[in-house]
C-alpha cells in the first residue's frame, strides 16, 4: 500500500492529507538542495560558531568577574563599617568612664562623709554604747 | 576453509558501513533538517551522528535495522542540542534557524497552475507554524510518521516509546494541524 492511500485512511480531512502531501514535497525540495550543495559553507558555520562561541565565553567570564569583584567589594566595605562602629563604641564607653572619673573627683568631701554615716550606721547596730555595762552593774548594787 | 583475518573482517566491516552511509545519510540529513529548520546544524549532527555510529559499529548486533539504529543516535544528538541550548542561554542559537515562513518556500511546480502553487504554499507555511508549536517529542514522531514514512512500530522503536504514546502524539500533532488550517481558511 501506498503512503498516500495510508494517509487517506489516517486522515480523514482531504484539505489535511493535502496539507502534509505538500509538506512532506516541500521538505524533500529543500532537503535535496541543501544535500547536493558545495560544502564550503559547514567550515564557515563552524568558525562562526566558534566565534559566537568564544565571545559568549568572554561575556560569561567578564560577568563572573564583575560578580566576585562586586562581591569582594561589599565585603570589604562591610568589614570598614563594622571598624569604624567598633572604634566609635569604644570611645564612646572611654568618655563615659572619663566623665564619671570626673564627677567623682570633684566631690571628695561628700563621699568621704557618705563614707562615714555608713560606717556609724552599720557599729551602732552591732557594739553597745561605752558605758552601758557599767551603769548596769551599778543599779544592781543600788537595788541590793 | 581459511579462517577470516582481523584486518580482512575489519576490511569488510569498513565497507559495510560505507554502504550504510551512502544509503542512509540523505534521510538522517532531511530529518535533522525538518526538525532543527538550520542547514548548518543539520549537516553538523549528520557528521556527528555517523561519527558515533562508526565508533559504535561493532556493538551493532542487527537487532533492529541500521536506520532505526542510526535514527535512534540522531534523535538523541538533537535533543542534546535543544538541551544544551535550554542552557546556554546568552547564545543566539535560533538566528540561524530559517523562518517557518522561508521554509515554506520550497515546493516543487509539479504540474500546478499558479493559483494552486500559492495555495500550497500557504498550507504549507501553516504546517510549519503548527511543527514549531509541538512539543519536542510530537515534533519528532510527527516528522518520522509523515515527512519519513516511516511505520508505527518502526517510529516506537526509533523513539524508545511505547506505540500507543506514539500513536497519541501523532494524534495531537494531527489536530493542531487541521486547527492551524482550519484557522486559515
Amino acid at each position: 500500500m501506498s503512503f498516500n492511500n495510508k494517509l487517506a485512511g489516517e486522515v480523514d480531512n482531504r484539505i489535511v492529507a493535502q496539507a502534509l502531501r505538500n509538506f512532506k514535497a516541500s521538505v524533500d525540495a529543500w532537503s535535496d538542495a541543501a544535500y547536493s550543495r558545495p560544502r564550503t559553507g559547514v567550515s564557515m558555520s563552524v568558525r562562526r560558531g566558534g566565534w559566537r562561541m568564544a565571545a559568549g565565553w568572554a561575556l560569561g567570564c567578564a560577568m563572573t568577574m564583575g560578580v566576585i569583584s562586586g562581591a569582594a567589594y561589599e565585603r570589604h566595605r562591610q568589614q570598614e563599617l563594622a571598624k569604624i562602629a567598633a572604634n566609635n563604641a569604644a570611645a564612646r564607653k572611654a568618655a563615659e568612664q572619663r566623665t564619671v572619673a570626673a564627677q567623682a573627683a570633684a566631690n571628695p568631701a561628700d563621699q568621704d562623709a557618705d563614707l562615714l554615716a555608713t560606717v556609724d550606721r552599720d557599729v551602732s547596730q552591732q557594739v553597745p554604747t561605752a558605758m552601758e555595762p557599767l551603769a548596769q552593774m551599778m543599779d544592781d548594787n543600788g537595788t541590793k | 576453509m581459511k579462517p577470516m583475518t582481523a584486518e580482512a573482517a575489519e576490511e569488510i566491516a569498513a565497507r559495510d558501513f560505507a554502504g550504510i552511509v551512502e544509503s542512509h545519510r540523505p534521510q538522517i540529513f532531511r530529518f535533522l533538517l525538518a526538525s532543527l529548520r538550520d542547514v548548518d546544524l543539520a549537516e553538523t549532527l549528520t557528521q556527528e551522528c555517523f561519527l558515533k555510529a562508526h565508533r559504535n559499529w561493532k556493538h551493532f548486533r542487527g537487532d533492529s535495522s541500521a536506520m532505526t539504529w542510526l535514527m535512534r543516535i540522531a534523535i538523541n544528538l538533537q535533543k542534546d542540542h535543544w538541551r544544551n541550548r535550554r542552557m546556554q542561554f546568552w547564545r543566539q542559537t535560533q538566528a540561524n534557524a530559517v523562518d517557518v515562513d522561508d521554509a515554506g518556500d520550497w515546493l516543487p511546480n509539479g504540474e500546478r497552475n499558479a493559483e494552486q502553487q500559492i495555495l500550497a504554499k500557504e498550507q504549507v507555511a501553516q504546517v510549519w507554524k503548527a511543527v514549531k508549536s509541538l512539543s519536542e517529542r510530537q515534533r519528532t514522531v510527527f516528522l518520522l510518521r509523515y515527512v519519513e514514512e516511516r511505520e508505527l512500530n518502526e517510529i516506537a522503536g526509533m523513539t524508545g516509546l511505547s506505540e500507543g504514546t506514539v500513536k497519541a502524539h501523532l494524534s495531537r500533532a494531527l489536530s493542531r494541524v487541521r486547527g492551524e488550517l482550519r484557522g486559515t481558511r
